[in-house]
């Protein structure tokens, strides 16, 4: 009884809240992974325009919570809503979800059998049915944004991390995505590729793009952040502005998490 | 290269070396190449390889010069008989497979009627062109031909409208081995596909069909499953229809050849990161078009060399056709060897059929290094 009148609640909150600009809106969700209990009790909106950065230790859920965003995860109980459309089993919805949610991954996920600007041509032609040359001209303009036009024709197996990188968030910008979600996008570079990456990031924050970024580039939070989400154990622990959160976290594990992480 | 006499002092080190960040791209060194020191080094390398070197070579001694003379030296080319073959050589008596040559061929098939299989073997090498070379022009239309190929062959083959009817129990020799070894191809790998893609699938009964097909093909020889062909099918097809044995010989090669497709192609399929799938779903494409576009595309490729094996598994199983009394070329040979005239001449006729077998799957073993190496693209 009490759970049903949970939720009428949290339907007449996302109701009321409608109309604003919360873009994402995850109210009261919960994922099991079999027994497992990987997100407890998430709750998030998300304003057009924001970027935040997840951060926390490994193991908290901070992938399976973005994974959920896009349903590459399907999450069992509470609500998400995406630009509008909610998130449940119908694959149409799925579908029109992810046309406006771009994902950059950890190892990039480039398609290996494909060049650079089939890579990036792919979706458009496919799910927006753009006509080839329009895709390919629109994707060579975000390939010189994320600065390796002359790259197009090579395979992704030919380029370096970093170059592979840009080339998939390169591939994300063609379909025109509302929101970009970035799961650890450089946590498999070597250093001095790290940079290129960020840097691209940075730019495309620049533009207004509505970004949700796991990530445990501090600095990259600190100059791009409008909030910080910070999680453990599968919960949303803290969320603050990057000045408060990095300089007077309120939660213990925060404390103690930063301490680790800024300690190199 | 570019260093002028002026400017060595200043980057030349007094041990000959350069001083560091001014080191110039040299070409390789000359004595690790040529066609010498390749035999020196792959043949003669060490006492083993020496010795295998040598064995090869006197095994090699002792038998091409006999072969040879067998095959093409002391052969016998024409003549009536075998008799005639043994007055004027020593060696193999080819005249017998000359002879015979329309018959290892064509099989029954009318004599007068024959141009239509040339005809539908040359439309056939046509309708194969766009399917294996993605250069040809105009690829698209081509393929159309190809698909429709089946039916086009079917009617020359067979006949009616117009073109005098040959019942299919007229087809042998190598022009069924071709038929039914084409057609399990074509067919097994759509097929194969759809088993492999429905074994994954999150619906649980079209899994458990697909499973259970897979498994019972896998399980049961094919010999078996021509007999069934043969004997038991005509159960299940109402009475009075005439369901042709070609055909029903030519739905079980394509299963079987179909089970054993799916199960490599299933191989392929795991090999295939779930970062992929992941990023075509992410990316707003349909299950089909991510198959078609992401994962088959690699998948496929990983198989070729499953798929290539099952192709000619299949091929040389074609034979088997003879164990309900259809003549393949095999079989023809076969019988061929009872006429008196031509006594004791098996050997030729094995010989041809292993030629004409080795032909076709070495072919196909080629091709598809060809393709493997040109779908490569560094990774
Ligand atoms: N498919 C799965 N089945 C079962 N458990 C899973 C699965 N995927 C993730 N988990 C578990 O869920 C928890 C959260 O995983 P998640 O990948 O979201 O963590 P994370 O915060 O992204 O960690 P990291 O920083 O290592 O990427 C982990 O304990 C993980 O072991
Ligand atoms: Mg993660």
């Amino acid at each position: 009884m009490a759970e049903t009148e949970n939720l009428n609640e949290t339907s007449a909150q996302i109701k009321s809240s409608k109309g604003e600009e919360d873009i994402i809106q995850i109210v009261g969700m919960h994922k099991w992974y079999g027994e497992f209990h990987v997100l407890k009790d998430i709750n998030l909106s998300v304003k057009a325009k924001e970027r935040i950065v997840v951060c926390g230790p490994s193991g908290s859920g901070k992938s399976t919570m973005i994974r959920c965003i896009n349903r590459l995860e399907e999450h069992q109980q509470g609500q998400i809503v995406v630009n509008g459309i909610e998130l449940t089993n119908d694959l149409k919805r799925i579908e029109e979800t992810r046309r406006e949610v771009g994902m950059v991954f950890q190892h990039f996920n480039l398609f290996p059998h494909l060049t650079v600007l089939e890579n990036c041509t792919l979706g458009p032609i496919w799910v927006r049915h753009t006509p080839k040359k329009e895709a390919e001209e629109s994707a060579m303009e975000y390939l010189e944004r994320v600065k390796i036009p002359e790259q197009a024709l090579k395979f992704p197996g030919q380029l370096s991390g970093g170059q592979q990188q840009r080339v998939a968030i390169a591939r994300s910008l063609c379909m025109n995505p509302k929101i970009m979600l970035f799961d650890e996008p450089t946590s498999a570079l070597d250093p001095e590729m790290i940079k290129e990456v960020l840097d691209v990031m940075i730019e495309l924050a620049e533009t207004g793009m509505t970004m949700i970024v796991v990530t445990h580039e501090m600095g990259f939070a600190k100059t791009v952040a409008d909030r910080v989400i910070f999680m453990d154990e599968g919960e949303i622990i803290e969320q603050n502005d990057p000045h408060e959160f990095f300089d007077n976290a309120q939660h213990e594990r925060t404390q103690l998490f930063l301490s680790q992480i800024l300690a190199h | 290269m570019t260093l002028s006499k002026t400017e060595k002092p200043l980057t030349v080190t007094e041990d000959g070396g350069y001083l560091p960040g001014t080191h110039p791209d040299l070409p390789p060194p000359a004595s690790v190449h040529g066609p010498v020191h390749w035999i020196q080094y792959n043949l003669f390398g060490s006492v083993t390889n020496t010795a295998l070197t040598l064995l090869t070579i006197y095994f090699l001694y002792t038998v091409i010069p006999q072969l040879v003379d067998w095959i093409y030296l002391d052969a016998a080319f024409e003549g009536e008989s075998r008799k005639d073959c043994r007055a004027v050589a020593n060696g193999a008596c080819w005249a017998f497979i000359g002879n015979r040559l329309s018959l290892f061929i064509y099989g029954f098939y009318p004599e007068a009627e024959r141009w239509r299989v040339d005809l539908t073997f040359v439309l056939l090498i046509l309708a194969l062109v766009p399917v294996l070379y993605d250069g040809t022009p105009q690829r698209g239309k081509a393929l159309i031909y190809s698909c429709l190929y089946p039916l086009i062959a079917a009617f020359f083959l067979v006949g009616g409208f117009g073109l005098e009817r040959v019942p299919t129990d007229q087809f042998g020799g190598l022009m069924l081995n071709i038929i039914i070894g084409v057609t399990g191809i074509a067919f097994s790998l759509p097929i194969g596909i759809l088993l492999a893609l429905g074994r994954q699938s999150h619906l649980p009964i079209v899994r458990i069909l697909c499973v259970s097909f897979i498994e019972f093909i896998r399980g049961v020889p094919l010999i078996t499953l021509f007999f069934v062909a043969a004997v038991m099918l005509s159960y299940f097809v109402p009475p009075g229809t005439n369901f042709d044995l070609l055909v029903r010989i030519l739905i079980m090669g394509t299963l079987f050849a179909s089970g054993y497709m799916a199960e490599v192609i299933r191989g392929g399929l795991q090999a295939i990161p779930k970062g992929q799938y992941e990023a075509a779903d992410a990316m707003g494409l349909k299950y089909w078009q991510s198959m078609r576009k992401v994962i088959l595309p690699q998948a496929l490729k990983i198989s070729i060399p499953g798929i290539v094996n099952t192709f000619i598994g299949l091929y040389k199983d074609t034979t088997l056709v003879i164990v309900i009394g259809r003549l393949d070329i095999l079989g023809i040979g076969n019988s061929s060897l009872a006429d008196s005239k031509w006594q004791g001449l098996s050997t030729e006729v094995y010989v041809f059929v292993a030629i004409f077998f080795f032909i076709s799957c070495f072919s196909m073993s080629r091709y598809s290094l060809w393709l493997e190496k040109k779908l490569h693209t560094g990774h």
